[in-house]
């Protein structure tokens, strides 16, 4: 088989290139997980006691969810309209390694989903009671465990990528998966917030995230595969 | 010589047949050893000094226990080596996995939830035992869902497939980081067993309840995994005489 | 060790018959709805393969 024209890195960039201006074209799309994370961090002060001393015991827990949740609303996003025009197709048949195509796909989907929630996470954090010497920890939390997320929930999209809009499969598929970034992240967010160190459920969320990252790719690839036929 | 064997047992025909001559050979001494155990442990072993005659469900409980890993672990292995040798019958011993391995992770649960009542003082707690068993169950309900929402046998096959591999890799985070969570959270009541010392006459019950149970698994497992494997041929030559 | 004391359980009855009979009723549903489900592939392939014959024969 001849090596494709383009080297790789380049395609790789041409693609989250094409990527970024699509999605830019429809803010909204992107924005919408966001604007989800902050009703559901807003929906736990209601639900409770507006105590800001007594949030903050609720505030990892109420952010992780959050970011759990919103996380899967936004992996619609992903090969929503690559998928139904025939793009992702043709992605799978250029001769570029499909793993790295997809790879990238998800970096840019991690870039308009989960980069804002890094950003927003440390406020809704000091909203909910957090005090301001806790922003560094969740925000290295939240930052790598929506990497994690971003690439645990794209294999989820993948698989169920033919199927009809079922949406309750896919969070069923990830959640179990998702489970241990949950415990890691509300952990180092709850240390944080104490004032301790978080650096071991740290090291932990950031063994996760590359673990993902590294196995991530091929189970892409597969999945994508035997959804596209 | 172990390569042709495993092309043999992986051809359709000559698995249904052995299959199908095999399944006894496990399905009565499953039984047999069942029965033994139940005598010994309900009958015979020495109720236990802190729990009693409670602690009996130990009998059933912890059987189940093993079963919902190791099936999910015989699941996802079959599973790969159904991918990458793109073999039916290792598709079919997958998929057959998946109700048996189920049911049993829901037993256990609920087995853990009668014998925590009596001995934490409530059905459920957040031990990392019952935690990590409950996203075992998530786990195999997945999988049983994706199956059913693929329509075409191959493509469900594959798909699951990939599923199941992605999932055993997780088993192991999923259990460390429970126990992990658990520690920092620990209830103060512990359920102790004093398991290291466990006597003989408490043990072996145990150990033949182990058999039994794990035989059981292989006995459904070839009842299941032959319809399975009907269910994937296209050949008709060999079928016609095996179902005369 | 006599049968009331036996169904007794030290007091654990209500916890352990339970778990044996719900590990009972585990164990006798696989078993048929594994053999049920072998019956039934079977039932499918004879019609798939003894149709096939006929419009082969035919």
């Amino acid at each position: 088989m001849n090596a494709p024209a383009t080297p790789l890195p380049a395609a790789a960039l041409l693609l989250m290139r094409r990527d970024l201006r699509l999605a830019l074209r429809r803010p909204g799309d992107s924005l919408l997980p966001l604007g989800f994370f902050l009703v559901i961090t807003t929906l736990f002060p209601l639900a409770l006691d507006p105590d800001l001393s007594q949030l903050r015991d609720v505030a990892p827990a109420a952010l992780w969810v959050g970011a759990l949740l919103s996380s899967l609303l936004a992996l619609d996003l992903l090969f929503r309209d690559d998928g139904q025009d025939g793009a992702l197709e043709q992605l799978a048949l250029c001769g570029q390694p499909f793993a790295v195509l997809l790879l990238a796909k998800a970096a840019v989907h991690w870039l308009l989903t989960g980069l804002p929630l890094v950003c927003v996470a440390p406020l809704a954090a000091v909203a909910l009671g957090a005090p301001y010497a806790a922003m560094g920890g969740i925000l290295s939390a939240v930052l790598l465990g929506t990497l994690a997320l971003s690439l645990i929930g794209a294999v989820g999209a993948g698989l169920t990528l033919s199927l009809r809009r079922n949406g309750s499969l896919l969070a069923l598929l990830i959640l179990p998966l998702a489970v241990p970034v949950l415990i890691f992240g509300a952990r180092a967010t709850a240390l944080a917030i104490a004032g301790e160190p978080a650096a071991a459920p740290l090291y932990l969320l950031a063994a996760l995230a590359v673990l993902a990252a590294t196995l991530a790719p091929w189970a892409l690839a597969a999945a994508v595969r035997i959804g596209l036929e | 010589m172990a390569w042709v064997w495993f092309h043999k047992f992986g051809s359709p025909p000559h698995f249904y047949r052995i299959a199908g001559r095999l399944t006894p050979w496990l399905a009565w001494p499953a039984l047999l050893l069942g029965l033994a155990g139940l005598y010994g442990g309900l009958v015979l072993a020495p109720a236990d000094y802190q729990q009693g005659d409670g602690f009996r469900i130990l009998y059933v409980h912890v059987p189940s226990a093993w079963l919902s890993l190791m099936v999910y672990v015989v699941m996802a292995l079959s599973a790969a080596v159904g991918l990458i040798w793109r073999m039916n019958v290792a598709h079919a011993v997958a998929a057959s996995c998946a109700p048996i391995g189920a049911s049993f992770t829901a037993l256990a649960l609920v087995t853990g939830m009668l014998w925590g009542r009596p001995m934490w003082g409530t059905y459920w707690e957040w031990d990392p035992r019952l935690t990590s068993e409950l996203l075992l169950l998530f786990l195999y309900l997945g999988y049983i869902g994706l199956r059913n929402s693929i329509d075409e046998v191959s493509r469900a096959d594959r798909a699951s497939a990939v599923l199941a591999i992605v999932g055993v890799v997780n088993v192991p985070i999923i259990h460390y980081s429970v126990i992990w969570w658990n520690s920092l959270h620990q209830a103060p009541s512990v359920m102790k067993f004093g398991k290291p010392t466990m006597p003989a006459s408490m043990l072996v019950p145990l150990l033949l309840m182990w058999l039994a149970f794990t035989l059981l698994f292989g006995a459904l497992l070839l009842i299941r995994a032959r319809g399975q494997v009907l269910r994937r041929e296209r050949a008709a030559h060999w079928i016609r005489e095996a179902l005369a | 060790m006599s049968l009331t004391n036996f169904l007794h359980m030290g007091g654990y009855a209500p916890f352990v018959w339970p778990s044996y009979l719900l590990s009972a009723l585990v164990i006798v549903f696989n078993i048929m709805a594994a053999r049920r489900s072998l019956r039934l592939a079977q039932q499918a392939a004879r019609r798939r393969f003894d149709l096939a014959a006929d419009r082969s024969a035919s």
